[in-house]
């Protein structure tokens, strides 16, 4: 099935649930891994409101975002119990050994890295979560781990894709 | 009786691989020929010990812990070990899992069940006297409910601590078609992870909180908001609701009651401000989490414009227990007008964190101390902040305080949703007092100017105070920003991100370049 019409699909199934821009939102980000342009004009239609309204709600979070993102979503969590472990490091490294800064996707389309205030994790900061993965204790050389562990299991991925 | 082994599925227990231990063991089980079942159950919040693995046998329950997969060979010979009946003989071995210190010095109501069995076996819950709240509230009338909660001297959990059974009896008396009940688990504070843990662990108890608000004040539809950051609690708590629908906790004609209860949860979307009311219910309608300006209120005019009861995780949670144990045991509790437990959750560079429920009138030494040990680097304690990202950041001189909603307030702090994160003396204060402007940056839903570009302006003086650019005027600066910020905000966002910006300043002038003064 091809893009839009699985977005339509989407917009069929949550426009009549109350309060159904945030889960609508939520489903296609889960399918195509971000909100693509093409996606406003059937979400406008379909819950009634003018496409600067759709923009207006989707630039307001965080999770939501029209560009494409990477593969694999990675985020480094700098808020306080993380800064006070030492998350600022992790930072500086990561952005330095991806050579990306936040928001930004690996040439290779790897992964998107971004940051995120607090995972819930902060009694074994510092935090960081790849896709819903949450890890404790992180730091420089466990990131590595962590990102070398991602390679693998992405390729792996690519390959059975083919 | 069998054998059981328990491992953790919390997030905490996750993040430092308790999936592998997990496998680890029933790949050992099977090797070695035992009975034994694994059981994957919550955590009891001691996070620094997990994963936390506990062995139940007719003699008790014992833990073992931290345990990583390099020694699950190890803990298991010490398990068989213990089912024959020897000592463990095992470095890991922490003895009875209720009398380890940590634990044993708390005092659990509203985490009472935590991490003792599988959060989603509803037979372990009721035989852990879950429901038997919801069972008296269904004998009771709305107003009657209403009372016990008064009676308790409940406060919010969630870091206003507004009166919780007041803000029913409104909802309780506004008249409406159409009533909510609202969950708040956006839990967005830095060194929080209460409500996580509560809906991790014991997510029927939520579940039997929110329903009986919605028996108080005749509500037929509840909706939990819960934080995107949380994957784990947002997979449990859907389950949780599947379970108990099935089994008529929820859904229609509850317990042959005739009244109905519906539950949702709905996932925020990165927003720390959608944890404000107002702003989570706009964005439960499907708007910008744009706050909205009181009154209305909530209570009378909320979700899709009808009385609406919003409650933190925890204060629905410790509805659950006050209805089933009585709201007297629950107010014997506690000091002054903060009565009953709090969970204090610590967190930040600390060498035992985890969570805390105690009585309030504890103080901030005796968590630090008695149960922290200490900083996690081993190095001096430097500051601690409280009450999430707009609490102010308190010097040694002010660890004396009792956690009583109003001592803190009269320091100028406050215990908020009771996140408690600890800097050890590397902290620049400096940098923290930034990081505090640049976080409402960020987060600031921006509709006050002095919230939205205030703090903007904030990042860039504390940036020349810092460096020493015309130092003297841009400190008086800061302080007319942060002046302006707490008088001309509509929320706690702007009006209270000086806190930490003001206490970092006082109590660490050093950290910004400035020379100490002796001035206080
Ligand atoms: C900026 C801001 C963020 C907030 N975040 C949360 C939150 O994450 N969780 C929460 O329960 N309350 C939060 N609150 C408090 C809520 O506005 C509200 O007081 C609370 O949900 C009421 O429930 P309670 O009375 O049970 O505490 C926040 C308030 C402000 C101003
Ligand atoms: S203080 Fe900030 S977050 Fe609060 S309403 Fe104003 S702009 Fe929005
Ligand atoms: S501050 Fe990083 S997990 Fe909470």
């Amino acid at each position: 099935m091809d893009q839009s019409n699985y977005i339509n699909d989407l917009v069929e199934q949550f426009k009549t649930l109350p309060g159904g821009m945030l889960p609508l939102l939520h489903a296609i980000k889960h399918k195509v891994g971000h909100i693509p342009e093409s996606a406003i004009d059937p979400i406008a239609k379909g819950l009634n409101l003018s496409r600067a309204e759709v923009h207006g709600v989707i630039s307001f979070y965080h999770d939501f975002n029209t560009q494409p993102k990477g593969r694999n979503i990675v985020q480094i969590c700098r808020a306080e119990a993380c800064q006070s472990m030492g998350s600022r490091h992790i930072e500086t490294h990561a952005k330095q050994s991806l050579g990306i800064d936040y928001g930004e996707v690996t040439n290779d389309g790897l992964l998107t890295l971004e940051p995120v205030y607090c995972l819930g994790n902060c009694a074994c900061s510092p935090s960081v979560r790849i896709n819903d993965d949450i890890h404790a204790r992180v730091d420089s050389e466990r990131f590595d781990q962590l990102i070398v562990d991602l390679k693998k299991q992405d390729s792996r991925l690519l390959e059975g894709d083919l | 009786m069998r054998v059981q082994l328990f491992v953790p599925q919390d997030t905490t227990a996750l993040a430092l691989g308790a999936d592998a231990v997990a496998m680890a063991i029933a790949k050992g089980i099977t090797s070695r020929g035992l009975d034994i079942d694994v059981v994957r159950n919550g955590s009891r919040g001691m996070f620094w010990l997990e994963p936390l693995v506990e062995l139940k046998t007719a003699a008790g329950r014992v833990a073992f812990g931290s345990v990583n997969v390099t020694d699950v060979e190890s803990v298991l010979d010490a398990v068989e070990r213990c089912v024959a009946g020897e000592e463990a003989n095992c470095p890991l071995f922490l003895g009875a899992s209720e009398s380890i210190d940590y634990l044993a010095k708390q005092q659990r109501l509203t985490f009472k069940r935590s991490g003792i069995g599988d959060p989603l076996c509803l037979k372990n819950y009721q035989k852990l006297h879950g429901f038997k709240g919801l069972e008296k509230a269904l004998t009771m009338s709305g107003q009657q409910i209403v009372d016990e909660v008064k009676t308790s001297g409940l406060r919010g959990r969630g870091g206003a601590a507004f009166p919780a059974g007041i803000k029913w009896q409104t909802v309780l008396n506004a008249p409406a078609e159409q009533k909510y009940i609202v969950c708040n688990a956006d839990e967005g504070d830095s060194g929080t992870f209460a409500d996580r843990l509560l809906m991790e662990s014991d997510p029927y108890q939520l579940i039997e909180g929110m329903v009986i608000a919605g028996l108080a004040v005749g509500a037929n539809q509840g909706y939990i908001y819960l934080r995107s950051e949380y994957p784990v609690a947002h997979n449990i708590m859907n389950q949780a609701i599947d379970n108990a629908t099935k089994a008529g906790f929820l859904g229609k004609n509850i317990g042959d009651s005739g009244s109905d209860f519906f539950l949702e949860v709905r996932l925020g979307a990165g927003a720390y401000i959608c944890g404000e009311e107002t702003s989570l219910l706009e964005s439960l309608e499907g708007k910008r989490g744009m706050v909205r300006a009181k009154p209305p209120l909530p209570a009378i005019e909320g979700l899709f414009g009808m009385p609406t009861v919003v409650n933190n995780v925890l204060t629905l949670g410790a509805v659950a227990s006050i209805l089933g144990e009585g709201a007297t045991k629950y107010k014997d509790f506690g000091m002054g007008r903060s009565r009953g437990t709090l969970a204090v959750q610590l967190a930040g560079n600390i060498k035992r964190g985890g969570l805390i429920e105690l009585a309030f009138g504890v103080t901030l030494r005796q968590i630090v101390d008695d149960f922290g040990a200490g900083t996690f680097s081993g190095r001096p304690i430097k500051a601690i902040q409280m009450g999430g990202p707009l609490g102010a950041f308190l010097p040694e001189s002010q660890w004396d305080t009792p956690l009583d909603y109003e001592a803190f307030a009269a320091i100028k702090a406050m215990i908020g949703h009771g996140g408690i994160v600890v800097f050890d003396d590397t902290a620049d204060m400096a940098a923290q007092a930034r990081f505090a402007m640049e976080f409402c940056v960020v987060e600031s839903c921006g509709k006050c100017t002095p919230c939205r570009i205030g703090s903007t302006r904030g990042v860039e003086v504390i940036d020349r105070i810092v460096s020493n650019q015309e130092r003297d005027n841009n400190l008086i600066l800061l302080h007319e920003l942060c002046d302006t910020m707490e008088l001309g905000s509509l929320c706690a966002m702007g009006g209270m991100t000086p806190f930490p910006v003001r206490s970092a300043l006082t109590y660490f002038e050093e950290d910004f370049g400035l020379s100490s003064r002796g001035d206080h």
